[in-house]
């Protein structure tokens, strides 16, 4: 009983381009964990959809000549989750597609849809985010490649061109993943099946000595009206050492680039609760998978 | 096999394979579909209703509004019928109601081909009102000047207020309520306020009925657990003899109270009559039952006991304003069973007050759930007894085991003597089981030096009622058809809807006609023009009352058996004995079997012997109640910057009597358990409060406990013998729920040092409590 006027499955990027240009409005599906409940709520009606499900370039990850990861848009998390590429070089988001939803969510909904979504609280947005990976998009025309930082610009509103492109993959460059390591902490008030309260990704770089910071990246979902970064702790944070004054600044200092809401759902009290205090653990973590010193930790 | 072995659940194959077939597997074909026109406001009248566009929609058949229906006003609770007068369940509800009491109301159903056609029209249907300020509260509703109901001017829609001396007699009496945290308006009468909301039974399978007719009868098929007093409601509904209304209750995807009111199916009636008898579907999304239905009671209640230096309760006070919602269901029953039970699990020595209130308010209709008012009433209860152990120093166990129950306490409001009671026993098995002694004391020490993550043990005690004697009548009855191949097949009203009822008859007639359970065969469905009447399922009575009469329905079968095999054998009935299923003369030798009986007798053509199709059929009248009692004691830890608690391990002890199934048994526990859990950590109905408007009717935004969230659970049972259950059984279906939140909360008091005094204890509530006590800081 879904109000849907047709539904196509693409079998090329090509045949998917065709049909969207020839069906103005008409939705991409993937996975269909957004778009079904979206039609469940009646937000979407009278809908065409054009399935990608069936193309396979849009599936998969790869290890390309330039070492960058590729991963196609359409892979979903269950698959992201599994794979030795990922969880050799890019575990920070093995991590991440863990906590998206239930097994059964995970076995279909996509990374692509997750971010083309443009929901505040995607799963992978805050470790795409602090990975400053590259989306790749197509349309008829042309192949553009956008950085992350990019991709989100508003509240629910992202820079894909819906009418006439499409998000293909997401790239990941040797430089953002190698020496870097990660951690995501999600918020869910339930250990599953949640939609996430607040999400924190932290990505650091150790200097030889595993004492001091090279670099930290710190992102969240649900800390603003869109995922973000924290450039401005980020920065001030470099060179400084492990220690409880690190963790000091960090609890002190997040919140200044962040604004969190105030709704039903979660207090911004306790967002913001929240928000000191997984973003020390979650660095804490990572800067404990890279090897650092422990001193206190 | 019989009682008191783990008989797999005879359902367990069908439901795990899909044959079990549920409402949804059975509408018909042809049915038409019915999407409902919910209003858009909280409070207000139905002035004006345009239907001309939704009936120019693709499949539309008809629009019904809530200016096209009888005004017939009918009662929705599942009580079994009651001919005083004084006692009938109130009649407050139009099948449509253009006087809106809540927001999701029904003003007018779109009838369609599909059930999408059906939605696509009802959006289409223009809705003007007259808009009121939406009442969510008792607070809010009590004397103000907008009346939801005219025949409750003050918005009130019962009380119940008494005294109890220290003879145990109960004084009733109605004064004004007195405000703040007094109690009777006594100055040292002064409660802790606690609050509990409102929650949803969350049965996996949605609220759903269709209807047809075949000549002049109503056929209705319903996921009910009381299809014979369902039958009732919709014959007084629709204007109809009861005579002239079947209803079919099919396979029942849980109900937990939830199925026992009757909802939509005087609708699919009324609109399948005026379409000559087609039939008519209606199945409610998740949304809708999480609305449209019913929820617990949400309370306020102020709370206060009183001891002396010994440890001995010497006065108790409790006043609760229950939000009863917008249309009477139990109206003040669930609030009365509350406020009684905080005078029944422990003794006290001098003076007890109760008030109580159920308020209209423009909510959801509140009613029977999982517990009936207790588990409300036990948070605040068992939480107050902590505080007081702790204020005193007392160990929270002992200061029960102090002032549990004693054995021969006499019920104050319904005047029965407790025969069994293993209060004590459970606590002092739980006690054991969990290392209380030791994990108290090493917890304790671990939080001295543990700042983020603290641990903590505790929890709780309750008692719990089984059936609902003197109040309604307690019946049930039973009928048992032998075949010619000694198989038995077993018809009760009563109502299977996961809890194992069925199973459990199974059992009860293996034991007494020693006819294994694989060779019965329990009708699952309830038919009222087949089957025998029950009051159905509630008031954890299936096994106590049911299994009452199924146990009668058996001995007479058995006595027929033997009866006849005398006759055939010329011997008296005395001399023979039934034994796995062959019948024994006195030198222990087999003479024939139970199959060669009731062939025997179905197809003797022997010129003279009148032959016998073998059946048993058998009413229960239960006339007597008793209680049941548990010990819930959780190990967990607390994640103090971030609100979250971690249960580490549950412990839950129980006395419901003899236990019949130890399998069985043991599943309820794990049930209630999760269900308890959710109660105490997540669950919380949530209200727009500017326009009443409901904001997490689904499964994302209401949080009820998934597998990753539910943890180890250890089980036990004290075993007592309650003389009044047909086997010693007491009642078990609701109990395990009960003590999980208090034990939660008692500790987290443990962990923190930190009450907390409302319901759920999720991260937000959490943080917000460890910030305003100083465990938290910026």
């Amino acid at each position: 009983m879904y109000d849907i006027q047709k539904y196509f499955s693409a079998h090329s990027i090509a045949e998917a381009l065709d049909l969207l240009r020839e069906y103005p409005g008409a939705i991409i599906v993937a996975g269909g964990t957004d778009i079904m409940v979206h039609l469940r709520q009646r937000k979407l009606r009278d809908a065409v959809l054009i399935g990608i499900r069936e193309i396979p370039e849009l599936n998969g990850i790869h290890l390309h000549e330039d070492r960058s990861i590729v991963i196609g848009a359409g892979t979903c998390f269950d698959t992201i989750y599994q794979d030795t590429l990922i969880n050799r070089y890019i575990p920070i988001l093995a991590e991440a597609a863990n906590q998206v939803g239930s097994p059964q969510i995970r076995h279909v909904a996509t990374i692509g849809g997750n971010l083309c979504n443009g929901a505040v609280s995607a799963d992978s947005a805050p470790s795409l985010l602090a990975m400053d990976v590259k989306l790749e998009f197509r349309s008829k025309e042309s192949t553009r490649i956008l950085p992350i930082s990019e991709f989100y610009i508003g509240p629910g509103k992202t820079a894909l061109q819906s009418d006439h492109e499409l998000l293909t993959a997401i790239i990941i460059p040797q430089e953002n993943y190698e020496n870097w390591n990660g951690c995501y902490l999600k918020f869910g008030q339930r250990n599953a099946m949640e939609i996430s309260t607040l999400g924190c990704a932290a990505a650091v770089k150790l200097e030889k000595d595993k004492t001091h910071l090279v670099a930290l990246n710190l992102a969240f979902g649900v800390a603003a009206a869109k995922p973000v970064r924290c450039p401005r702790l980020e920065s001030s944070v470099v060179g400084m050492a492990a220690d409880d004054m690190l963790w000091q600044k960090i609890h002190t200092e997040v919140l200044s680039e962040l604004n969190p809401r105030d709704s039903w759902r979660a207090s911004r009290e306790l967002r913001e609760q929240l928000i000191r205090t997984l973003s020390v653990r979650a660095v804490k973590k990572a800067i404990e998978r890279a090897g650092g010193k422990k001193n206190g930790l | 096999m019989g009682i008191k072995k783990s008989v797999t659940r005879i359902d367990a194959l069908m439901k795990v394979t899909g044959q079990a077939k549920y409402i949804e597997d059975l509408v018909p074909r042809d049915a038409l579909h019915v999407k409902i026109v919910h209003s858009t406001i909280a409070n207000g009248v139905v002035k004006k209703i345009d239907s001309e566009k939704a009936l120019r929609m693709p499949g539309v058949e008809m629009v019904i509004t809530c200016f096209d229906v009888p005004n017939n006003f009918f009662a929705t609770a599942g009580h079994p019928l009651s001919l005083d007068p004084n006692h009938a369940d109130i009649k407050d509800k139009l099948i449509l109601e253009s006087r809106v009491r809540y927001y999701g109301d029904d003003v007018a159903a779109v009838v369609a081909d599909t059930p999408l056609h059906a939605l696509l029209a009802a959006e289409q249907v223009q809705v003007e009102y007259e808009e009121y300020p939406p009442m969510m509260t008792p607070e809010e509703a009590i004397g103000n000047s907008c009346v939801l109901h005219d025949f409750r001017p003050n918005n009130e829609l019962s009380r119940m207020d008494f005294t109890i001396d220290i003879n145990g007699n109960v004084r009733f009496y109605t004064a004004d309520f007195s405000s703040e945290n007094e109690i009777a308006g006594k100055a040292d009468m002064i409660g802790d306020h606690y609050y509990v909301p409102a929650v949803h039974a969350c049965h996996m399978e949605n609220n759903g009925c269709f209807a047809y007719m075949e000549g002049t009868k109503m056929i209705v098929v319903s996921c009910n657990q009381v299809p014979h007093t369902m039958r009732r409601n919709v014959a007084d509904a629709i204007n109809m003899p009861i005579g002239s209304v079947r209803v079919i209750k099919p396979f029942i995807g849980g109900g937990f109270g939830n199925k026992q009111d009757t909802m939509y199916e005087p609708l699919v009636a009324l609109i399948s009559k005026r379409l000559g008898g087609r039939p008519v579907s209606l199945q409610l999304t998740r949304e809708e039952t999480f609305i449209n239905t019913r929820t617990r009671h949400a309370f306020d209640m102020s709370m206060f006991t009183e001891v002396d230096d010994d440890g001995s309760i010497l006065r108790k006070g409790l006043r609760i304003n229950s939000n009863g919602g917008a249309y009477a269901a139990h109206a003040h029953a669930v609030a009365a069973y509350a406020i009684t039970n905080n005078f029944q699990t422990y003794m006290t020595k001098g003076e007890q007050i109760g008030e109580s209130s159920t308020a209209y308010t423009t909510r959801p209709s509140a009613a029977a759930m999982r517990g009936y008012g207790i588990p409300q009433l036990a948070f605040a209860m068992e939480s107050q007894m902590d505080d007081i152990a702790l204020s005193h120093g007392w160990d929270p166990i002992d200061f029960r085991m102090h002032n549990a129950m004693t054995d021969d306490f006499i019920d104050p409001f319904d005047k029965f003597v407790v025969k069994s009671n293993g209060a004590r026993a459970c606590m002092q098995k739980a006690r054991e089981m969990s290392g209380w002694d030791e994990k108290r004391r090493a917890y304790t020490e671990f939080n001295l030096t543990s700042k983020d993550i603290k641990k903590g043990i505790g929890m709780a005690l309750f008692s719990y009622k089984t059936g609902v004697y003197p109040l309604q009548i307690e019946n049930g009855a039973c009928r048992i058809m032998m075949n010619e191949d000694g198989t038995a097949t077993i018809q009760v009203g009563a109502t299977e809807l996961g809890q194992g009822s069925d199973t459990i008859f199974c059992q009860i007639v293996s034991e007494i006609t020693s006819i294994p359970e694989s060779r019965l065969t329990v009708i699952s469905t309830q038919d009222t023009d087949v089957t025998p009447y029950d009051n159905g399922a509630y008031a954890s009575r299936q096994s106590y009352v049911s299994g009452g009469a199924v146990k009668k329905a058996a001995e007479i079968l058995r006595d027929k058996l033997i009866d006849r095999a005398a006759m055939i054998l010329g011997v008296p009935a005395e001399e023979l004995k039934l034994i796995n299923e062959k019948i024994v003369t006195h030198d222990g030798r087999e003479q024939m079997s139970i199959a060669m009986i009731c062939k025997h007798m179905n197809f003797i053509n022997d010129q003279h012997t009148l032959t016998e199709h073998i059946t048993s059929e058998a009413t229960y009248t239960a006339q007597n109640i008793c209680f049941s009692y548990g010990v819930s004691v959780i190990d967990l830890e607390v994640d103090v910057p971030i609100g979250k608690v971690h249960i580490n391990k549950v412990y839950s002890v129980h006395d419901s009597g003899q236990i019949l199934n130890p399998q069985l048994a043991a599943a309820q526990l794990h049930g209630g358990v999760g269900m308890g859990i959710g109660y105490a950590l997540g669950e919380q109905m949530l209200f727009d409060e500017k326009t009443g408007r409901p904001l997490n009717n689904n499964f994302l935004d209401y949080k009820i406990p998934t597998s990753m969230d539910v943890p180890e659970i250890e089980t036990a049972f004290i075993e007592t013998y309650e003389p009044s259950g047909p086997f010693g059984n007491k009642g078990l279906a609701e109990p395990p729920l009960i003590p999980q939140a208090p034990a939660i909360r008692n500790a987290i008091l443990h962990a923190t040092g930190v009450g907390v005094y409302a319901l759920p204890m999720n991260p937000q509530n959490l943080v917000h409590a460890f910030r305003t006590a100083g465990l938290i800081s910026d």
